[in-house]
């Protein structure tokens, strides 16, 4: 009973990897491939790890097993967000059928600068505030 | 049971391959990072199947190892990219 728990949760866990390579490979560009990559290959590694803990049922393997999932599931996002930031500063192209940049009328590509919408808002005021005068 | 172990040994293997087209060809230098992340996770699986087929636990420290150095050189190339690296790759 335990063993065919083991092979099907090992089974799906390789799936949804190579799910994820196959996203790696087919989908268009820089964001949506580290879409595929990071929730994919998260959900896979914790699959896996969770057939690892329950064919093994020592405290050991088992702490072990699901330090690696805490440690992926901590580790994923900010490995993706860090690299999508990257990427985007260097300037990656996005998909044609991107619809919509929120970033690009904040983002300064050659003073590399970022602001939020605040500073607008304030330079505004100045503004009027020197016209007044 | 060993034959569906070697099944997903299989399908990892492949995934490994689909990954590895996409480190070789991608058009940019973010493409090939993101690519190398996959790469570590999949061989962390990799690794943790192995280890129950063989039934050896103390492979999961290999596994916890290869996390890590997937994620220090996800880390590491980011701030590369960030400081400076190929404008138009």
């Amino acid at each position: 009973m335990t063993e065919w728990l083991v092979a099907g949760l090992v089974l799906v866990g390789a799936v949804f990897m190579c799910l994820a390579a196959l996203g790696v490979l087919r989908l268009p560009d820089l964001l949506t491939r580290m879409h595929a990559t990071t929730k994919a290959a998260t959900l896979g590694i914790s699959l896996v790890m969770l057939g690892v803990a329950i064919h093994f049922a020592e405290e050991a393997v088992v702490a072990r097993a699901f330090g690696i999932i805490l440690f992926i599931m901590m580790t994923a996002p900010v490995a993706a967000h860090i690299i999508g930031r990257a990427g985007y500063f260097v300037g990656a192209r996005l998909w044609d059928g991107t619809v919509k940049d929120e970033l690009k009328p904040h983002y300064d590509p050659l003073s590399h600068r970022l602001d939020s919408g605040l500073e607008s808002e304030r330079c505004d005021k100045v503004d009027e505030r020197d016209r007044d005068a | 049971m060993s034959t569906i172990f070697l099944i997903s040994l299989a399908v990892m293997a492949l995934a490994l391959c689909l990954t590895f087209i996409r480190l070789f060809r991608g058009p940019s230098l973010p493409d090939r990072v993101v690519a190398m992340e996959l790469f570590s996770s999949i061989l962390v699986g990799i690794i943790g199947v192995v280890a129950i087929a063989t039934d050896v636990a103390l492979l999961l420290d290999v596994a916890i190892v290869v996390a890590l150095m997937g994620f220090m050189a996800t880390i590491g190339f980011a701030r590369f990219l960030e400081r400076g690296g190929p404008r138009d790759d």
